[in-house]
């Protein structure tokens, strides 16, 4: 009798979690939700609009696939170029076509057909120590130097910020020449691939390596941290391929799910990413660079310098993607 | 061996091990798919190293775990010593503990950068890492070693329930024909608490060979981390799947191989309670020696982390101070009950019906049953989100049908399905401990009770329960805990907005950034612990 009660308690708790979908939007994000509830919740404060934000390290592309019509996503967000991409390949997301998006984001940061957007930028940075190395004027391609053996900190191969580099290599050097430069910069760890991008620049801090890698935005958090001021006054900061093509950048972004029930809504949010409000939350909270020209990146980050960025268009990286994660594995990065 | 079970028994019993095998075919279905060579490209490359990290981290992690739980188990259950009350409970505390979160804790402490490494470096006056050697804590010993310290309470749990019931006349027998004390340890309690001990390691490989969390942390990959990465990261669900069958393969033959190595065994024992005079005084440097093994163990395996928690709770506190605890604490909570119960009935139907069928492939549905915890969480989110995606088009497709709008993602879009996987994989522990405790029910009571004229049911209730209560409270705990911890199935399979304690601590453990999460961590221990507690008096009341 027990079991009966439960059961129907707990068919009354299912029922009930799918019936009060009403009119919120539903985000599936591979953004860290702490990252995006800010900016999302002055959204909600401006239109009324409530929003539910479903964090995912991976998978998302997977799960929208199987929810198919069914699936409650109204907008994707990511990370990272590749994932945009994928969604796109995958026939999950529908073009959007916005004046005010078209107006906010620059030609660069979205699709030409319309089915993606960018949010903002960011640059994948070689750090180097203050005391050992000084400021650098370094290339990737440096990374596979033997001068600098057994000096190098990076996350997982795997991550996508990596895989956009290695693609990038490919782009650039071709499949062979990049396999070898992979294989120098394998030969070059300090200890095999582990941690976040953070963990990087305090290993530096204690002398385990002189060179990380990692994304921009990350100096800018850790000196938002007091634990990890120290970490981030370590290290210089520094933008490589400076004298040739530039560097290698990735973008956040956005785009509006294939079978959103809330199009209208969503569409309302995905212009709201790209005014100027919120792309200054980007820059001010994520210390990440905006997308709109006319948002300047915050002070901190613009004291890093101007910089040059490299000019093959992003979404020619992925397709590079598999052959990147391929390679990985072929020269086992990170075993 | 009994008759007088009609065949609906049987059904039954069949009906749930099909339930709970259905994401396991769904797994082998999808494995036979054409993957586009990804398999084979991993086959050349990478899947042997993830193969024989697997297997290591598992024999690793099961001798270890072995090692520092037997003895344990038995001073706490045979011998007097200072504390020995307190420890019969704290030892289990660890339980309590996600391993991810001790992985997390221990790299703090243990890495270059980490207080015990620049401490020794200020006092040799080391300069760099070249300067000395210190094990690697972010390796394959390291996640042995951690693995071991979380997962050694299940067989601490059993084994001292094995070594506990045994009964003090045999002990006394085998003093009187001239054993010693290691004498009888060896000779006598060791094999008669092998199925416990077995039970205890199989569940301890499961549990590793499913741990998601901390090798990834730990960069160890194995076949767990290759298969997420496989589905994720190349979208190749049959490569995944295929790599998913050559892990069950691994798991099933090692348990296959435990089993048949016990296959002639046979252990009855009349039930006595255990009886204080069985339990013998350890007096001067053993009873200090018994002591301190426990309070290291305790230490390290609980206290240590916990208080470093704290701390970074302490440091933290007022920015992951808010209302949304209690919403994921609920959540866990409710889950972690409902699940616990099911399981655990499932657990005493499909052992009640192997033990009194008179058909011989009624043990069928209790071993197939079994195989669900064998699933990693990862794969399992796989196995189950194909079934019942289907099952939800198919009630949409029938509203639709007959003009209705459509409910929309009914079992997948909902905590149900969280709550069916969590029972489908942790259905094996609850089987387990029942099964257990039944193996120590001589099978002449059931005889005696039948002839008696008791029908299945009565048997069932009137005689097979009160003496399972000890194998249904431990079921009930630890699946509940588990409950608590499990991680990548929550993660994978969570409807839009849910949110419990696991997946909000992974969500900073993974950001390198526990501290903001320690208060969310601190309450998965801290609720873990009450019915560690309440187990642990009841076990003491029937004493």
């Amino acid at each position: 009798m027990k079991i009966a009660r439960s059961m129907a308690i707990l068919g009354l708790v299912c029922f009930a979690s799918v019936a009060n979908a009403a009119e919120k939007l539903t985000v599936y994000s591979y953004r860290q939700a702490f990252l995006v509830e800010p900016i999302l919740a002055n959204f909600t404060k401006e239109t009324g609009i409530d929003v539910d934000v479903v964090f995912s390290k991976k998978g998302i592309a997977e799960r929208m696939m199987r929810e198919g019509r069914l699936s409650p996503a109204d907008i994707v967000l990511t990370s990272d170029f590749s994932r945009l991409m994928e969604l796109v390949d995958k026939d999950l997301v529908i073009p959007v076509d916005s004046e005010a998006l078209k107006t906010n984001i620059p030609a660069k940061y979205r699709s030409p057909q319309d089915n993606w957007y960018a949010l903002t930028m960011r640059v994948r940075n070689i750090y180097s120590s203050k005391d050992r190395l000084g400021k650098l004027d370094i290339n990737y391609e440096d990374l596979a130097d033997p001068k600098y053996k057994g000096k190098i900190c990076t996350r997982s191969g795997k991550h996508p910020y990596n895989i956009s580099l290695v693609a990038s290599m490919i782009a650039h050097h071709g499949e062979a020449e990049a396999k070898t430069w992979l294989e120098g910069w394998k030969a070059n760890l300090a200890r095999k691939p582990q941690g976040n991008d953070r963990a990087q620049v305090k290993a530096v801090k204690e002398g385990l390596c002189d060179i990380a890698i990692g994304n921009s935005y990350y100096l800018g958090k850790m000196l938002q941290d007091p634990k990890q001021v120290p970490w981030a006054e370590a290290v210089e900061i520094n933008f490589p391929n400076q004298d040739n093509r530039g560097s290698h950048i990735n973008v956040s972004g956005m785009a509006l799910a294939k079978h959103s029930k809330h199009q209208d809504n969503a569409i309302k949010l995905m212009e709201y990413l790209s005014s100027t409000a919120a792309q200054k939350d980007y820059a001010e909270i994520n210390m990440e660079y905006p997308v709109k020209a006319d948002v300047k990146p915050s002070d901190l980050v613009a004291s890093w310098g101007e910089f040059k960025a490299d000019e093959l268009p992003i979404f020619k990286l992925a397709e590079y993607h598999n052959a990147a994660v391929k390679l990985l594995d072929e020269v086992k990065f990170d075993l | 061996m009994i008759l007088g079970l009609s065949r609906t028994w049987s059904l039954v019993g069949y009906l749930i091990a099909a339930i709970i095998i259905l994401p396991l075919l769904a797994i082998i279905a999808q494995a036979f798919v054409p993957d586009e060579d990804v398999f084979g490209h991993l086959f050349n490359t990478v899947l042997p190293t993830y193969i024989s990290n697997t297997i290591l981290l598992m024999l690793g992690v099961c001798i270890c775990a072995l090692l520092i739980a037997t003895p344990a188990a038995w001073l706490v259950a045979k011998c007097h010593f200072p504390g020995r009350k307190a420890f019969q409970w704290a030892l289990l505390l660890p339980l309590a503990m996600p391993a991810y979160v001790v992985a997390y804790v221990y790299t703090d402490l243990l890495d270059y950068a980490g207080p015990v490494q620049k401490t020794l470096r200020f006092w040799f006056d080391w300069q760099a890492p070249g300067d000395y050697y210190f094990p690697e804590i972010r390796s394959l010993a390291g996640a042995s070693v951690v693995l071991a310290l979380v997962l050694f309470p299940y067989i601490y749990l059993l084994a001292r329930t094995a070594f506990m019931e045994q009964s003090s006349s045999l002990q006394h027998a085998s003093r009187v024909m001239g054993c010693g004390p290691w004498q009888s340890f060896w000779r006598l309690s060791l094999p008669m608490a092998r199925p416990a001990l077995a039970v205890g390691a199989s569940l301890v490989a499961m549990e590793t060979a499913a741990d998601f969390a901390t090798v990834s942390y730990f960069a160890v990959p194995t076949l767990t981390t290759a298969v997420y990465d496989t589905w994720l990261g190349y979208g190749s669900l049959s490569a995944a799947a295929k790599l998913s069958a050559i892990m069950l393969l691994v798991i099933f033959s090692m348990i296959g191989f435990e089993r048949f190595a016990r296959r002639k065994q046979q252990l009855f024992q009349k039930q006595s309670g255990p009886n204080e005079t069985s339990v013998s005084k350890l007096t001067g440097l053993n009873a200090v020696l018994a002591t301190a093994y426990c309070s290291l163990l305790l230490l390290f395996s609980f206290l240590l982390p916990f208080v470093i928690l704290l701390q970074y709770a302490w440091d933290y506190f007022d920015e992951s101070w808010n209302a949304a605890f209690w919403e994921y604490s609920f959540n866990s909570l409710y889950i972690a009950a409902i699940v616990s119960v099911i399981a655990v009935c499932i657990g005493v139907l499909l052992i009640f019906i192997q033990r009194i069928s008179p058909r011989v492939s009624d043990i069928l549905p209790s071993r197939l049953a079994s195989t669900g915890y064998a699933l990693p969480g990862t794969v399992l989110a796989i196995g189950i989100l194909v079934p019942f995606t289907m099952l939800d088009f198919a009630v949409n497709d029938l509203y639709e049908y007959f003009g209705q709008a459509g409910p929309g993602l009914v079992f997948t879009g909902s905590v149900f399905i969280i709550i069916f996987a969590f029972c489908i994989r942790f259905s094996a522990i609850a089987i387990g401990s029942v099964e257990n405790s039944y193996k120590r029910i001589s099978p002449s009571l059931d005889m005696a009770a039948i002839t008696m004229g008791l029908k299945p049911k009565a048997l069932l209730w009137r005689v097979h329960m009160p003496l399972l209560r000890k194998g249904i409270f431990a079921g009930l705990l630890l699946v509940f805990i588990e409950c608590m911890k499990e991680l990548p199935a929550a993660l994978l399979l969570r409807p839009v907005g849910f949110e419990n304690l696991a997946t909000y601590v992974f969500q900073f453990v993974s950001d390198e950034q526990l501290e903001h999460g320690a208060l969310a961590a601190i309450v998965i221990v801290l609720v873990g612990l009450v019915p560690l507690i309440y187990l642990n008096r009841s076990l003491e009341q029937e004493n």
